[in-house]
């Protein structure tokens, strides 16, 4: 119990050469848990956006969709497999027409994916019921996302022709209104893309009772795959599986900021034990004649540097504790276009700091002062009790 | 008592009956009988082609010059000429399905379903229009609407309807010239009777026993701009295209 007793009182009587080391290095923790933490927090929210707007519990394509390829639209779309009916008749499921069209704002020609979509559908969380509102005349309500509208120069209220072709390859056009702009952070139900009512649009292009993919509501139970009638069923993990790949990497990329983060609190640690040996020799000696084994002698030298460590968790508790809460209930804004480039992330991103984290980060950070502390201090193992009385190193 | 006819009465009607006669506009011929013709003024086995089009855009205007060769309905090869950023540039048809290659990117594209639709160099053309051979006779039921000048040649108006096929425009009414057999105007309609494109013939030329469109001037009537000039450089009736030359290897 003298070690630790010791190591404690050697450090705190070190004063302000400890507490500069333990602030350096409860800098690591802190931003390596920040950083990580905004990193997981990006991956929660993208993921919980798109499962609530595009994903639901799963979709079931029709066997010619390839949702890559824009030429496969053409062919894929058919009735639906029975069971599949039977969810969509219960509420469980939302089938969803796609077709190629051309929309020509303000005189321009912009290629599009014309979604419908039943109004009244609640698996996902869009706001579908403004596709139920009546329009005058022959006009076609759509709805679009902010990223569309911005593209397209369109707001609500306003007119656009549509041109698309129908299941015959015959071209038709008419005017639609748009008749709300949705404001979604999934730009994959977005760019590039209008919704409108199924049931128009399947009247619209000769497809009555089809569907190009079926969205499940989450937790609802999917038929066995030799009744989906050839439909392929993605799971979420399938539609998660690239954003996951994309944090992943953004991880492994970030953690070359952490390396170089420790590295500097490492070298801090590193040089504070080779000072404190070459210093405290005498120290040493008089310890080894007191009875201390070489081994003892080790063991005080790197507890002591390992309480750094400790210490800088302390400090970084101080600090960062209150410093990460707030910034995890008021969140990060992000500059105007952060959502385009791939997350569905929205204005401001959450940081999630889960426990693992926190641990893990500490456990790391602990393991490696110990060894940095450990490293100098094997030159005391070579050290005679009567040279270290002396003051000289063997 | 007996009503008396009075004896100019006859001389009088007779009068109005041939007066009547002779302003009446001359007999409307049967619309598929006029799309046959127009189909064999234009139709031919083989045609080599060599054409400018003109586009017009917002920021100016560019001239692409090419050159096709086409063989009956289901076969074309085009190779653009200029200018230097599209020369090389190739674009194969067989049946219905369309590959181009770009020098550029050195690879060959097969362009098709909704890719069709996009326009071919920013022109009012799409590359399903530039594709389209059909004999209108075998794809529309035409009704003579009417007759009128274009510019001043007389015209039969003709209201086309789709005969229920796989064809991309519901409805069409052109303008063909009467003695000509050639069309010198179009409008092209979707199924909601929305014009979508227009078709204006400027230069009719006679090649050998044929009138020839030779300057026409294309516009999609749903985007702004003054649309896209299309003139015939020269032109040659069935002449010798080799069949190696409707083959992908031909792109490259």
């Amino acid at each position: 119990m003298i070690i630790p007793k010791l190591a404690l009182k050697n450090i705190l009587g070190a004063g302000l050469r400890t507490w500069l080391n333990a602030f350096v290095l409860s800098l690591s923790f802190v931003l390596i848990i920040f950083s990580q933490g905004l990193l997981e927090g990006m991956n929660t929210q993208a993921e919980e956006a798109m499962i609530a707007a595009e994903i639901g519990g799963g979709h079931y394509q029709h066997a010619a969709y390839d949702p890559y390829d824009p030429l496969s639209l053409a062919d894929a779309h058919g009735a639906l497999p029975a069971p599949l009916a039977v969810m969509v008749s219960a509420g469980k499921a939302a089938p969803v027409l796609v077709i190629q069209g051309t929309i020509y704002p303000q005189g321009r020609l912009i290629a599009v994916q014309v979604k419908g979509i039943d109004p009244d559908q609640t698996v996902l969380n869009l706001p579908t019921a403004f596709l139920s509102a009546a329009q005058a005349g022959d006009e076609i309500p759509v709805l679009i996302g902010e990223r569309m509208a911005a593209l397209s120069g369109l707001k609500r209220g306003d007119t656009v022709t549509l041109q698309w072709r129908d299941a015959r390859g015959t071209f038709d056009a008419r005017d639609t209104v748009v008749v709300q702009v949705m404001k979604t952070s999934v730009q994959s139900i977005d760019r590039g893309q209008i919704w409108v009512p199924l049931e128009r649009l399947r009247e619209m292009t000769g497809m009555p009772g089809e569907a190009t993919f079926v969205v499940l509501a989450q937790g609802a139970v999917r038929p066995a795959d030799s009744a989906a009638g050839g439909w392929r069923f993605s799971g979420q993990d399938d539609f998660l599986a690239d954003i996951r790949a994309m944090v992943e990497s953004k991880s492994v990329g970030s953690s070359v900021f952490y390396a170089i983060l420790l590295a500097l609190a490492m070298l801090a640690i590193f040089d504070t034990q080779v000072l404190a040996i070459f210093h405290r020799r005498r120290e040493m000696g008089t310890l080894m004649a007191l009875g201390f084994t070489r081994g003892k002698v080790i063991a005080l030298f790197t507890l002591e540097g390992m309480l750094n460590g400790v210490l800088a968790a302390l400090v970084a508790a101080v600090y960062g504790i209150p410093l990460l809460s707030w910034v995890a209930r008021t969140g990060w804004a992000l500059p105007g276009d952060t959502d385009s480039y791939g997350f569905a992330i929205g204005e401001r991103l959450f940081p999630s700091y889960s426990l693992g984290l926190v641990t893990g980060t500490t456990l790391l950070v602990l393991l490696t002062t110990t060894v940095v502390s450990f490293l100098p201090t094997r030159r005391i193992a070579r050290l005679k009790p009567t040279d270290a009385l002396r003051g000289r190193m063997t | 008592m007996r009503h008396r006819i009075p004896l100019c009465l006859p001389a009088v009607a007779a009068i109005g009956l041939a007066a009547a006669v002779l302003a009446a506009p001359a007999q409307a011929p049967d619309g598929a009988a006029v799309l046959r013709r127009v189909d064999q003024n234009m139709g031919a086995d083989n045609k080599v082609t060599t054409s400018e089009m003109i586009i017009r855009g917002r920021r100016g205007s560019r001239t692409v010059t090419s050159k096709s060769w086409i063989q009956g309905r289901a076969k074309s090869f085009t190779e653009y000429l200029d200018p230097p950023r599209e020369r090389g540039t190739k674009m194969l048809k067989l049946e219905d399905q369309l590959w181009t290659y770009t020098p550029a990117s050195d690879r060959t594209i097969l362009i098709s379903g909704h890719m069709l639709r996009q326009s071919v160099m920013g022109s009012d053309l799409s590359y399903e229009d530039m594709m389209e051979d059909q004999r209108l006779v075998a794809l529309y039921d035409a009704v003579v609407a009417g007759e009128e000048r274009v510019g001043d040649r007389p015209c039969w108006v003709l209201d086309l309807s789709s005969r229920g096929a796989e064809i991309a425009y519901y409805k069409r009414k052109i303008w063909v010239d009467q003695e000509r057999d050639v069309i010198l105007r179009e409008a092209r309609f979707a199924k909601s009777g929305k014009l979508l494109k227009t078709t204006d013939v400027r230069n009719v030329e006679r090649m050998k026993d044929r009138w020839v469109s030779t300057r026409v001037v294309f516009k999609d009537a749903l985007k702004d701009g003054e649309g896209t000039e299309f003139i015939v450089k020269a032109m040659e009736f069935n002449a010798a295209i080799p069949d190696h030359l409707f083959t992908k290897a031909s792109l490259r």
